[in-house]
């Protein structure tokens, strides 16, 4: 687990009043309470994101979530996607094929 | 030899710090790859943009590139492991939609079938020899260490070590690359590469500017009033300096070649020491005098007009 004290480390400028916020608007998950959080490391890779959509891609903090629900949505799809392309590569290749050509 | 960072970003090389800005956010809203996940190009495209970025907008970096010191990949920085290397995976259930709430109410995804997908999602990839992902850690080093160049042990997430040599001179934000000490390759591809970004730690008394460094000594009122030899610290080591006689607080006395240790086309910085008179535990003696002394015409506060 990542501390909050690590976390500035990683990402110079973050600033704890705006994580705290993302926190309580759901778009971050963290243990622990407020002061003593701890973060998985997607956790860490999400903030990130967010501070770089926020900072760098000039995303008003109103639309993150917007922006981060499409995202999730675009992601579990890939997931998704994922998942089957595996389950595919264990059929046998007649099937694998026969599938292939019906996705044209 | 990396790409002309000014290019990478479509700017010549009198642009203002606002112009860097503005031309890395146009490109970084087009190439970031947590916004083009599986699109291979617009990731390369994004690295070399945030590569010049890095460089540029740093004032001390673009001038050091400017005068050749260093070269565009001085500043690469591998962004970390972005955000899609966890949301694609298993861990990335962690903010799966349905879950995740956001204000939105779940979607309700688990129960939809894969009808609508896009079939290129499926497409079986050729998968062959690849080079691995490079790390990237960040490694807290002490001042001394890089001034003077030091070897330091990192200890990484999972319990390895990698002894990372810092040569002299280097600054906060410097990335060091350890070749083939990164993510192994896939089907024989080589290995990445390690890439460790330097966190200086300030220095107690020692302050850094450029290859120049600086320095506070405390000095007794004899000392400074009457001149003496005294042994002033530096990075490599004490120097006997000699005080010329009626020094102050505030004095400035330079010793050539004692700041950061010539590298690369760098030559040696020096030591500025800058004197502070300290009076330090005073007697019956001095007070009576001073009592008896007087400096006709000194006013320590002359010239502080407008401070009020």
């Amino acid at each position: 687990m990542v501390t909050l004290e690590r976390l500035r480390l990683e990402i110079r400028g973050l600033d704890e009043g705006e994580l705290e916020r993302w926190i309580g608007a759901s778009l971050v998950r963290a243990e622990g309470a407020a002061g003593a959080r701890l973060f998985e490391e997607i956790d860490v890779a999400r903030i990130r994101l967010i501070f770089e959509l926020r900072h760098e891609l000039e995303i008003e903090e109103a639309a993150l979530p917007v922006v981060l629900s499409l995202m999730d949505q675009l992601y579990d799809l890939r997931r998704r996607g994922a998942q089957l392309n595996a389950a595919l590569a264990d059929l046998p290749a007649d099937v694998r094929q026969a599938i292939l050509r019906r996705l044209g | 030899m990396a790409d002309d960072p000014y290019k990478t970003l479509g700017i010549d090389k009198t642009a203002s710090a606002e112009d860097i800005r503005a031309a890395y956010r146009k490109l970084a809203k087009k190439h970031h790859p947590d916004l083009n996940p599986g699109n291979k190009a617009a990731e390369e495209a994004f690295k070399k943009v945030a590569a010049a970025n890095d460089l540029l907008s740093d004032p001390e970096k673009r001038a050091r590139y400017d005068r050749g010191e260093i070269d565009a990949t001085g500043a690469e920085r591998e962004p970390p492991r972005t955000y899609r290397n966890y949301a694609e995976s298993g861990r990335g259930e962690r903010y799966a939609h349905a879950g995740a709430g956001a204000g939105f109410g779940g979607g309700g995804f688990a129960d939809e079938g894969f009808e609508d997908l896009f079939a290129n999602i499926f497409e079986q990839r050729a998968r062959g020899p690849a080079r691995g992902q490079d790390a990237r850690y960040v490694l807290q080093a002490a001042f001394l260490d890089t001034v003077n160049g030091a070897t330091s042990r990192l200890t990484l997430p999972d319990g390895q070590t990698l002894d990372v040599k810092i040569p002299p001179g280097t600054q906060e934000g410097d990335v060091l690359r350890l070749r083939g000490r990164g993510e192994p390759g896939r089907q024989g591809g080589p290995a990445g590469d390690a890439l460790i970004e330097i966190h200086v730690t300030p220095h107690r008394f020692y302050r850094r500017e450029g290859q120049d460094i600086f320095l506070d000594l405390p000095v007794s009122l004899s000392e400074a009033v009457l001149g003496a030899k005294v042994n002033v610290p530096t990075p490599r080591g004490p120097v006997a300096m000699t005080l010329k006689p009626h020094a102050d607080s505030g004095t400035e006395l330079r010793l050539r070649g004692r700041g950061v240790p010539a590298h690369g086309k760098l030559p040696a910085g020096d030591l500025y020491v800058k004197l502070r008179v300290v009076i330090g535990p005073t007697d019956e003696k001095l007070e009576s005098f001073l009592r008896t002394w007087t400096q006709p015409g000194f006013d320590p506060r002359a010239g502080m007009e407008g401070a009020e």
